[in-house]
């Protein structure tokens, strides 16, 4: 593959790009901090990724950027085949609830962003044959809960989007996937309470090349969130009225 | 992902009880794993943490919700020179993750503890040996360079040719004299991943002896595993193993299977491991083997990390933990010394089920490496409370009057005064370490114990 990787540099999105990276796959790093990436580059290229690994500026934020991105990694890779996007932010719901302009730039990133760039993205790759569309949504977003549907709603309408992205565009070649993760260990969990069943980044960069290798359109990682979900999905209500979930 | 704080630059931490790998003892400390090594703002101390696999109290901090660094986001290569085997890492980097990565390229670390699950940094600052130590030293013999942030907050690079001194006491410093950051070291080239082991039982402590010595001219990897539940004529009864990197034709078309890990999900009970089930174990492990010599070709995982297969496997010595002792004695000694601990073991009850046993050659120049010339014994002792603590000092008695030391990476009871009586380089090093971090700022539960750092 030659992909077009939004968020490399950190956490699950650093182990994705790993193993991508051990299998020779061509890699073109987007993202912010020119600093971290270039760090990344040069991380990727020793475990593998075929040098240079180059980058170019992009903010999910700023989505009038997003096209000069993509063809700087189309020059860079002789045209991508693939776009990864594990990049978006987090916040705990409390501070969201409170501060609006945070909430709205949350919900900008992580759902207009992130929507707008694999849309761009999807054409291009229909265009030229096909190709793949891997972001990363959450399990957040298949049910609310009350402690944490502000971020759950930006993943709800990424998951939906993302569902349907793939309907519409398989048949012209491009295969979509949805990265569901549970609750990983990563530096944007730091400081939260853990609970149980929680995952490490490389467990999750393996399910989901598995995934990409299998031509999945969703997968949970770590699995077994994939059954504690379709539990709280199943869950009346009035169970969750009381509860602290 | 990026996480919306209120300042993004502060790093999120969280108060979780820390151990090391023997689980005793336990403080609650206020732990950061940062993707970037950085030290937190103000100057509370701080104690660097890599994986964990220290069995004592080496990176706990120095007092309950004291500050603990851990390095294992920090890990990224930042250079490797496939002609030199030269590799510039952070220093969260796992042996584990070096090893997948440049096994199957003909590389591997040029020193291996007895596990993988260990970071660089912490290579480094234990200043780690393993089967080679005979032959090759220690791991810091391996490194060409380190870069240390400073208490100060300055970053220095060091090294053998510069900034010497603070290289010598960094190198098996435990990370008193600043927080690692970057290592730079010599990988060493292999032709295959797999090992031609032979293993030859023993019948007692001389003849275990005997060969390690025998051994040395031509392995470059060996051993000895004691049945410490041997008494009388059979004390220092074993198994000795010695390997080196099979070559192609010697490994044929042998693949690597992805082997599985056993998970131990639960504290065991603390009667699983008694002496009569593991005397039985040891004798029908022993019997089984008899005195023949036994030549196999077996993976790099099965011959260095054995335990790794298990995670988790410190679980199996009950919720009380256990302590792991490890001491050198020189060589001018002779066996004496060695058999007294192993008596001493003996009569202690059965304190303690398997040691392992393994020629060390000449010391590094490190202040506080822990290898010398001579023999290094280790073994695990369920932690039993005071019993098992005065156990402890009176091996470490014996240590001291033969001139030998313990290693602090395995040490949670030590006292400071015996410590000061067995590290004669002591004083060099904290000069050293004063000069770097005048307020001990780089501080733990085992430095406030061994070295009179306050708490």
């Amino acid at each position: 593959m030659k992909v077009a990787f939004v968020g490399a540099t950190r956490g699950m999105g650093r182990a994705l790009a790993r193993r991508l990276a051990e299998r020779g796959d061509g890699l073109f790093l987007l993202g912010r901090d020119s600093g971290e990436m270039e760090l990344s580059a040069r991380d990727l290229e020793a475990r593998g990724a075929p040098a240079p690994v180059g980058q170019a500026a992009l903010d999910l934020s700023r989505p009038d950027g997003f096209g000069a991105a993509l063809d700087a990694a189309d020059r860079a890779l002789s045209r991508i085949d693939a776009l990864v996007v594990t990049g978006g932010v987090f916040a705990a719901q409390d501070e969201l609830a409170t501060d609006l302009s945070r909430l709205g730039a949350l919900l900008h990133t992580n759902f207009t962003g992130t929507v707008l760039i694999c849309q761009e993205a999807a054409e291009r790759l229909a265009a030229r044959g096909g190709g793949l569309i891997c972001a990363f949504s959450s399990v957040a977003g298949d049910r609310a809960r009350r402690s944490n549907y502000l971020y759950g709603a930006s993943k709800a309408g990424l998951s939906v989007f993302l569902d349907g992205l793939d309907l519409a565009y398989r048949d012209r070649g491009v295969r979509v996937l949805c990265v569901k993760p549970g609750f990983v260990r990563t530096a944007m969990t730091a400081g939260l309470p853990v609970p149980p069943f929680a995952g490490e980044p490389d467990a999750v960069a393996r399910a989901v090349v598995a995934a990409i290798d299998a031509g999945r359109h969703v997968v949970y990682a770590p699995s077994v969130w994939r059954f504690i979900m379709l539990v709280i999905r199943a869950l009346p209500r009035a169970v969750l009225r009381r509860v602290q979930l | 992902m990026a996480r919306l704080t209120p300042s993004e630059s502060e790093a999120p931490w969280s108060f979780e009880p820390v151990a090391g790998w023997g689980r005793h003892p336990v403080e609650v400390g206020r732990v950061e794993r940062p993707e970037h090594l950085a030290l937190p703002a103000g100057a509370e101390p701080l104690v660097p943490r890599g994986l964990g696999r220290a069995y004592g109290d080496a990176a706990l901090p120095s007092a309950p919700g004291g500050c603990v660094l851990e390095s294992t986001r920090a890990d990224r290569i930042r250079e490797f020179d496939p002609v030199t085997g030269q590799l510039r890492c952070e220093a969260g980097l796992s042996l584990a993750e070096i090893l997948r990565v440049f096994v199957p390229r003909g590389w591997f670390p040029p020193v291996t503890p007895g596990t993988k699950f260990v970071t660089v940094g912490a290579c480094v600052a234990c200043d780690v040996h393993g089967k080679n130590h005979h032959r090759d030293g220690s791991f810091g013999g391996f490194v060409d360079r380190l870069r240390l942030l400073t208490a100060d907050g300055r970053l220095v690079d060091c090294g053998p040719g510069r900034e010497r001194e603070l290289f010598l006491a960094t190198v098996g410093g435990m990370g008193l004299t600043g927080l690692i950051v970057e290592v730079t070291l010599r990988l060493r080239r292999v032709e295959t991943p797999w090992i031609v082991l032979e293993t030859q039982g023993v019948a007692g402590l001389e003849a275990m002896l005997e060969g390690l010595r025998l051994s040395a001219a031509h392995w470059p990897y060996t051993v000895g595993w004691i049945d410490c539940l041997a008494q009388g004529s059979d004390v220092g009864r074993g198994i000795l193993m010695r390997g080196r990197h099979a070559t192609q034709v010697e490994a044929g078309t042998r693949r690597a299977r992805r082997g599985r890990r056993i998970h131990v999900p639960i504290d065991a009970p603390e009667w699983l491991l008694n002496p009569l089930f593991m005397r039985w174990f040891n004798r029908l492990y022993a019997w089984s083997h008899g005195r023949t010599l036994r030549r196999r070709v077996v993976s790099y995982d099965a011959f260095f990390y054995p335990l790794d297969a298990i995670s988790q496997w410190n679980r199996l010595y009950g919720p009380r933990g256990f302590l792991q002792y490890q001491c050198v004695v020189p060589r001018t000694a002779g066996p004496r010394p060695v058999a007294a601990l192993l008596e001493r073991l003996a009569a202690a009850g059965a304190a303690s089920f398997l040691a392992v046993i393994k020629d060390c050659g000449p010391a590094s120049e490190a202040y506080l490496s822990f290898p010398l010339e001579g023999t290094t014994l280790a073994l695990d002792l369920p932690y039993r409370g005071a019993v098992t603590e005065d156990l402890i000092h009176e091996l470490n008695a014996i240590v001291i009057d033969h001139g030998g030391r313990i290693y602090l990476a395995k040490d949670a009871v030590t006292r400071a005064a015996d410590f000061a009586r067995m590290e004669r380089r002591l004083a060099q090093w904290r000069a050293v370490r004063d000069r770097w971090d005048p307020g001990h700022r780089f501080r733990s539960a085992l430095s406030v114990r061994l070295l009179g750092d306050t708490v």
